[in-house]
Parts: C-alpha cells; sequence; structure tokens
C-alpha cells in the first residue's frame, strides 16, 4: 500500500515512537514528582482577565456558575484579585472568614469586602482603601492561617479576621478541605509556629510518592486549566455563582431543647479546646501588619420555645456566652485588637437563606461597623 | 465518540489490519460496523429506542442495496452470507439483554427476542416484497426509497415532526405523550448514513453505481471509523480500497495513520473540548456584558467547531489508515481562505462536494439549458442560495440553519460578482508583489470574519438571540 503521505520517505518504527513516548511520560512523571513545579502560581488571571474577587468555589456545577472548587492555595490566590500588583497609592485591607465573608448567594459588590470597597474610603496619607475578600467556605481557624500566611505575601496594610465559635473548635482544627489538600503548609504551619495539630487523625490527608507526579496530579492540573478558561466567562459575564435576587425573610426554625455542644456539657467547656493557639499564630504571621480579630454576628433567635437555652441552631447560649468570654480575656491578655460584634444584626430581616448567611442589608450594616475601625487602622 | 471507544475501535482497526487480510476481512469489517452502530447509539429517554435505530439503520441500509442492485444480483452466495451475518448480530445485541443492565451491546436494555422475530418477519416480508416487485419497475422503487429516506430525514430534523413522531411513539407503547421531546429521536449518524444512501439510489438513477455486493455496500454506510461524523466517501472510492489485494501496511503506513489518529485526538479531546468551556452558547450569548468579550466567545466557537469537526475527521482518517483505507480529506486549512468559495471548497469538502453533485450542478445544468435561459448571475444567485439553504437544512430545519445558510449563499453570490468586477482591475496590478500579497491578507481575514460572524446564526438556537449577539458585538446592545 502506498504511504498516506508522499512526501514522507523516512521510515519510522512505530514500536520505537512508543517505547520513546512512554520512557518520556515516565522520566517526566518521576521528574515532576521529585522537583515539584509549582504550576498553581502561573495563571491568566490577572494577565488576559481579571482577577476573581473572591476565591473559586462552586456550590453548582461548574458549567453554570463558570466556577469550580479549588483547594490548592498557590491556584487559589494566583487566580484571584489580590495577586494582581499593588499600587504605590493602594491600601490594601484583606479579608478572612468562611462563607459569610465570601458570599454564598451575593453578588461580589454586595458581600463585606465588596461594600467596605463601595465605601472608597481614603487614608490619611491619601492612600485609596481597597478591600479583598480572602473569606472561603467552612469556618476553620486553621483554614484561615493557611490563607494568611499566603496573604502576607501580597502586601496587606490591614487584615481583619472574621471568626465564630464554629471556627475554634477542635474539629475544624484539620477537617476543612483546603487544611486536607494542603498537607506541606500545614505541617510548616505547626512547625514554624508550635501548633500541635494531630496528623495521625483519621481523614488527614497523606501524600504518595504516586500521586505527586503528573499522573497522580492529573485532577487538580485539570481543574486548574478548567479554572483558567472559566476566567474568560468570569470576565464576560461577572458571574461566579447563582446570585439571588431578592431575601425572603429568614424562617426561623426551631430550636432544640438539647443544650450539648458536640461533647461539652453544661455549665463550663475547656477553653483548651479552642483553636487559641491558631489564632495567636495568626497574629505572628501577620507580624507588622495590623490584624483585628471579629467575633461575627449571628442571629438571636428570641421568645421561641428553647431561645431561653439556645441562641440559634448552633449554638447553645452557655457554650456560646463562655467563648465570648474567654475571647475577651485572651484577647486582653495578649494584646489582640478584637471586636465582638455577636449581636449587632440579631434580626432575621437581615439573614439570607441561612442562619449562617447576611443578606446585602445585613452585610451593608456589617460594613457599616467596620468602617471606624478600618479609617482607624489605616490613620494611626 | 468517547475517549474509550475511540481506544476500542483503534485496537480493533489495527488487529484487523494487521491480521485480517483474506476474503473474510470484508465480512469482518461490515461486522464490527454493525456492531459499532448499536454499541455508540446513545440512550433516548423512549424504552429500547436505541435498539430499534440501530436496527432500523441496518435494514435501511439492506433495503438501499435490494433497490440498487440488479434483480439477478441479489441471491448470490456473498450476499446470503451477508445477510446471516447482520441476521446474526442484530440477534446477538438483543440477546445481551439477558446478561443484565451494563452488558448490553446497546445504551438500555434491548426488546424481548420475541419481539424482535415479529420484527424479523414483517423486514423480512416487507424485504422480499420490494426485491420482488421492484422487478416491475426499479426506476419507481429507487425513487420510492429516495423519497422514504428524505420523509425520515425532515422527520428528524423538523423540531415539530420529531416531536409528533416522538409523542406517537410513546402512545403506542403506552405512555405519556406530554414528555414527547424532539431530542427523543437523536439517531446517531443517521445524516450520513442518508446521504451515502442518497447517493448510491441517485448514483443507480444515472446508471454510475458500480455492482456492489451486499457486504460491500453495507461496510460503505456504516463503516464504523467514519460512522458518527463523517467523512462522507463516495461508494466507487470507498471499494476500491475494500477490495484492494494483497493488504500489506507497511511501519511507515501505520505510523503516518498513528500520526493522524494523535493529531485528531488533541484537536478534538484537547483544543476542541477546552475551547467548548467558552464557546458561545444560548446562555453565555445573554449573559456577556461587553462587546470586546463577545467577541472572545464568537472566536472561541468558531475555533471550536472547526477544531472538533476536523479533529473527528482526522480520527476518522486515522483509524481508517489502520485498516489500509484513505478516506477522503474534509478540511483543508478553510480559516486560511481568501475567499468564501475557497473556504466552502475546503470546509466540510465531502458535504459539500455532495452537494455540489446532487444539486448544484444539476440545477445550472438546468438553468443553462432550458428554454428561458436566465441571465447567468441570476442562474448563480439561485443555485449558490438553494445549495447553501440546503447544507442549512441538513444540520437542522430550524430557522437559524436557514439564516445561517442564507447568510453563507448571499456572501457566496456577493463575493463571486464582486470577483467578476475587480478581477480586470487587478490584472493590471500583477507585478506588484507586497500589494497582492496585502490583498490576500486582506481578503483572507475579511471571509475569516464574515465566516466567524455566520457561526451566530449557527450556535443560537432562534433569531432573537443571534440578533442580540450581533448588537453587542457591535456596540450596539
Amino acid at each position: 500500500m502506498a504511504p498516506f503521505c508522499s512526501g514522507s520517505t523516512k521510515l519510522i518504527n512505530p514500536y520505537r515512537v512508543l517505547a520513546k513516548g512512554l520512557i518520556l511520560f515516565i522520566v517526566f512523571n518521576l521528574v515532576f514528582a521529585v522537583v515539584y513545579i509549582p504550576y498553581g502560581k502561573f495563571s491568566l488571571y490577572n494577565i488576559l482577565s481579571p482577577g476573581r474577587e473572591r476565591f473559586p468555589f462552586a456550590e453548582e456545577v461548574p458549567e453554570k456558575i463558570y466556577n469550580l472548587t479549588i483547594t490548592s492555595l498557590d491556584t487559589m490566590f494566583s487566580s484571584h484579585i489580590v495577586a494582581s500588583p499593588k499600587s504605590k497609592d493602594e491600601y490594601r485591607v484583606m479579608l478572612l472568614g468562611d462563607s459569610s465573608v465570601w458570599g454564598a448567594s451575593l453578588r461580589p459588590e454586595d458581600t463585606l469586602a465588596g461594600q467596605l470597597d463601595a465605601a472608597n474610603l481614603i487614608t490619611c496619607d491619601g492612600r485609596k482603601v481597597h478591600v479583598y475578600n480572602l473569606g472561603y467556605p467552612r469556618n476553620s481557624a486553621t483554614k484561615d492561617a493557611l490563607i494568611l500566611v499566603e496573604a502576607v505575601r501580597y502586601e496587606p496594610d490591614l487584615i481583619v479576621w472574621i471568626t465564630t465559635l464554629g471556627s475554634l473548635t477542635p474539629d475544624r482544627r484539620l477537617d476543612h478541605p483546603i487544611v486536607q489538600s494542603n498537607p506541606v503548609q500545614v505541617y510548616e504551619l505547626s512547625r514554624k509556629y508550635n501548633l500541635e495539630f494531630d496528623l495521625s487523625a483519621v481523614g488527614f490527608y497523606h501524600v504518595t510518592f504516586m500521586e505527586k507526579t503528573v499522573f497522580g496530579y492529573r485532577s487538580d492540573i485539570f481543574d486548574w486549566a478548567r479554572l483558567q478558561l472559566y476566567g474568560v466567562l468570569w470576565a464576560a459575564t461577572g458571574i461566579d455563582q447563582v446570585y439571588r435576587n431578592s431575601f425572603k425573610v429568614y424562617s426561623l426554625p426551631e430550636l432544640t431543647e438539647d443544650i450539648s455542644f458536640f461533647d461539652w456539657q453544661p455549665p463550663t467547656f475547656d477553653p483548651q479546646l479552642l483553636s487559641l493557639d491558631v489564632l495567636e499564630a495568626g497574629m505572628e504571621i501577620a507580624g507588622s501588619t495590623p490584624l483585628i480579630l471579629v467575633n461575627e454576628p449571628i442571629l438571636i433567635i428570641t421568645g421561641q420555645k428553647n431561645s431561653d437555652v439556645r441562641y440559634d441552631v448552633s449554638y447553645p447560649r452557655w457554650v456560646y456566652d463562655q467563648y465570648r468570654q474567654v475571647m475577651d480575656d485572651e484577647s486582653r491578655k495578649n494584646g489582640w485588637q478584637y471586636i465582638d460584634l455577636w449581636d449587632l444584626v440579631p434580626s432575621a430581616e437581615f439573614w439570607g437563606d441561612t442562619d449562617l448567611h447576611l443578606t446585602p442589608a445585613g452585610e451593608a450594616r456589617f460594613a457599616e461597623r467596620l468602617i471606624p475601625y478600618i479609617q482607624s487602622a489605616s490613620c494611626p | 465518540m468517547t475517549l474509550t471507544y475511540i481506544l476500542i475501535f483503534t485496537a480493533v482497526a489495527l488487529f484487523l489490519g494487521l491480521v485480517m487480510r483474506n476474503r473474510w476481512r470484508v465480512y469482518l469489517l461490515m461486522g464490527v460496523s454493525a456492531l459499532a452502530v448499536f454499541l455508540l447509539q446513545p440512550a433516548l429517554p423512549i424504552r429500547s429506542l436505541d435498539f430499534w435505530l440501530s436496527t432500523i439503520t441496518l435494514l435501511l441500509t439492506v433495503l438501499s442495496w435490494i433497490l440498487t442492485t440488479p434483480s439477478d444480483k441479489l441471491r448470490e452466495r456473498n450476499n446470503l452470507v451477508a445477510l446471516a451475518i447482520l441476521f446474526g448480530i442484530v440477534v446477538f445485541a438483543d440477546l445481551t439483554r439477558y446478561l443484565g443492565l451494563g452488558w448490553t451491546l446497546s445504551a438500555t436494555l434491548p426488546p424481548k427476542i420475541e419481539i424482535l422475530f415479529v420484527f424479523f418477519t414483517v423486514a423480512a416480508l416487507f424485504l422480499f416484497g420490494i426485491a420482488y416487485f421492484k422487478r416491475l419497475s426499479p426506476p419507481t422503487f429507487l425513487v420510492l426509497g429516495f423519497v422514504l429516506l428524505i420523509g425520515i430525514f425532515l422527520v428528524l430534523k423538523v423540531p415539530y415532526l420529531a416531536t409528533a413522531t416522538s409523542g406517537l411513539i410513546r402512545y403506542v407503547l403506552g405512555r405519556a405523550s406530554t414528555n414527547a421531546a424532539a431530542t427523543d429521536l437523536r439517531w446517531l449518524g443517521f445524516s450520513y448514513v442518508a446521504f451515502r444512501l442518497l447517493h448510491t439510489i441517485r448514483d443507480r438513477q444515472t446508471g454510475r453505481l458500480p455492482d456492489v455486493a451486499l457486504p460491500e455496500y453495507v461496510t460503505y454506510v456504516i463503516f464504523f471509523p467514519s460512522l458518527t461524523a463523517g467523512p462522507i466517501d463516495r461508494i466507487e472510492r470507498f471499494i476500491q480500497d475494500l477490495r484492494r489485494r494483497p493488504i500489506s501496511l507497511s511501519a511507515e503506513d501505520l505510523s503516518i495513520a498513528g500520526k493522524r489518529l494523535m493529531v485528531g485526538l488533541f484537536k478534538k479531546f484537547v483544543l476542541a473540548d477546552s475551547l467548548a468551556i467558552i464557546a458561545l452558547n444560548s446562555v453565555n450569548a445573554l449573559q456577556t456584558r461587553t462587546a470586546g468579550w463577545m467577541w472572545v466567545l464568537l472566536y472561541a466557537y468558531t475555533f471550536q467547531i472547526l477544531f472538533d469537526f476536523s479533529g473527528y475527521t482526522d480520527i476518522a482518517i486515522g483509524i481508517g489508515g489502520f485498516l489500509g483505507f484513505r478516506l477522503p480529506e474534509n478540511f483543508a486549512n478553510p480559516y486560511l481562505k481568501p475567499n468564501l468559495t475557497q473556504f466552502w471548497n475546503s470546509w466540510h469538502m465531502t458535504l459539500t462536494q455532495w452537494f455540489r453533485s446532487y444539486f448544484f450542478n444539476p440545477v445550472t445544468r438546468f438553468l443553462r439549458s432550458g428554454k428561458h435561459r436566465l441571465p447567468i448571475p441570476a442562474i448563480i444567485f439561485i443555485t449558490q442560495l438553494g445549495t447553501m439553504l440546503l447544507i442549512g437544512l441538513w444540520h437542522g430545519v430550524t430557522w437559524n440553519f436557514i439564516l445561517w445558510g442564507l447568510w453563507h449563499g448571499v456572501g457566496l453570490f456577493l463575493q463571486n460578482r464582486w470577483s467578476e468586477f475587480i478581477r480586470p482591475r487587478l490584472a493590471a496590478l500583477e507585478n506588484r508583489k507586497w500589494l497582492n500579497l496585502s490583498l490576500t491578507a486582506l481578503s483572507t481575514i475579511l471571509t475569516f470574519q464574515y465566516v466567524a460572524l455566520g457561526w451566530v446564526w449557527f450556535a443560537l438556537p432562534d433569531p432573537a438571540s443571534s440578533w442580540h449577539v450581533f448588537l453587542k458585538l457591535f456596540g450596539i446592545a
């Protein structure tokens, strides 16, 4: 049979081609596993398409919201607008926290960071205040600390760390997708700040050698590539999740009479159980950059059955009251700048789909309350 | 076609190409292709319809062969053997139902064997009847075959008819017709199968069709590498490859076919599938906020459709190469052409050639030979517009495909008239190399832009959303 391509006369041995391809594949994988290539740091965001205003995270199918859940810190940051160069007249405020900061169901401009940014604050020395949303859904102080380690590389002038009791409970020290997916950073955090993590705990993810190869990372690399492409649609449409156009008043749930909190029983719990060491590590990570610790608002249910023993679905009164007292004491003892805004937005009309997420009006009220602290920090 | 199926077909093709070189080759190719018809047909919401559509594909192929084959050749031994093999394959596909879900050859559970035998009895009577009565007037039966295929084509392509047919099938099966949808009748590869069958029927009418045995005919129509996305080969060319003896594939043949396959896989699964994420579609068309990004989405679609389609062609040519076939090219750098005529000579070439052979050329001849001869520009207008309209309708009978066809028909006519006007004026500039190069570059860019804008009709489901995109692209909306 005549060759398909008459111009080609060189005899090719397909078996040798296959063998060479296989050898190259193996060598490339081994090299990648030994010399880790931080592919997540490479990004088309902030170059071809604008950076995202919050970290990539998806509760819907990616095709619908042009977003997907990413847990690699490198990829998260390189796709974020915070990775764009800082201008000389910019005063960078970075917000850390959970889904209430990230802004579930909210447009970027309606989130706490968006509303603070829209306030167009100017510092005493004439710098423009830009507020960056570095929140990520599901609360965990360890997750926030890992994000903070990366965030300080992007020259923050002020860090606002929004926490709640749920961020500091023992189960959240390691049980978070970002913590699980970044074991090297967790080891480093633990080593550097003397944090005692039970890394042998069931569920903590230990990467094998095979998983360090390109083959092992294929799913992450594929997600990274998809995220780059979704940058085009993010830029074109401004959509990064399903936005709610209207919010019904949150219908209050029935409260249970159970007042235990995990296996903690009244009247008190051991304060050592809270991840106060992680908060302390956060202060050290921030270094000379001012850091304001904020206890985020919660929904306070009153006048309902069992509301005398519980504030909401999540928190029995006794445990939350003691938590606030512990935070107050620790802040004073350690010299942390701490603001307790727990009862700032008690009414259900400011809460969106759950008792965890504020409506745009609720976020506006939260932002209004934070503005004086930001102004004060920016004008020492 | 999924990557898994492509890998399976590649392995099968390599095996057949390297090992099967005797007279059984054609039967094996036919058998594998028939199995692929069942394997590739996607699941449909109506129970066992995927199985029935695959079976009807084979039935229509046999019917068309009977219509196009001289009666005295129907009973030749090789044809009866092929018929027996096809029968066996359909029975085998049906019997896989007893292996349980997940092991069936078709996507969903095939019907009970007794129902299949009732169908076979009716089908056999029908085919024997056709074979017997066509002796009386073969041309009439060829016309009936032509009408039957066009009729099925219309039912599948006109959304209203497809929905109504689905409703009817559901009603017969005792299911609610209210859930009927046009997508219920997604008949894999029918557009290509039908056009191969129509080609053979038309060539029989004009006396150009060579004598072809049933196994050869079936292999041509459902050849598994080109079943789902073409190319639409011509039977007289295809059987040359099929009949070639001895088959000896050199290492170079294999490496060239392999390279083509790899290029196709890269185009389809890396380039096209990546671009598909950001390509213009009915949802993001309404969400995009600025003209600049709308152009980006449109260009993404423009290249996605090229890489998708030409990738599949490369895959088909590559797998065909492993079997010793040289399937025709379908794409030749279409976006680098300086005018629309050249674009259409290099885009989906086998489809364009089909329409040129069976519509454009005959209609042009007819219009030029009539008593009241039309002026040349009028003939060009009618034939080009008609051809492009039909190519649009081949993709689906919707307003947007009609508008896409008209877009190209009008474009081809205007380009033809402009070329007539400018050619003598440019003749004086023949020696000015850089000017000519610049004009060619400009023409290529303009042609590309025109084609890209045409995809706005093609990519979207209705004229209103297409119009919205046009306004947005030019900063009006």
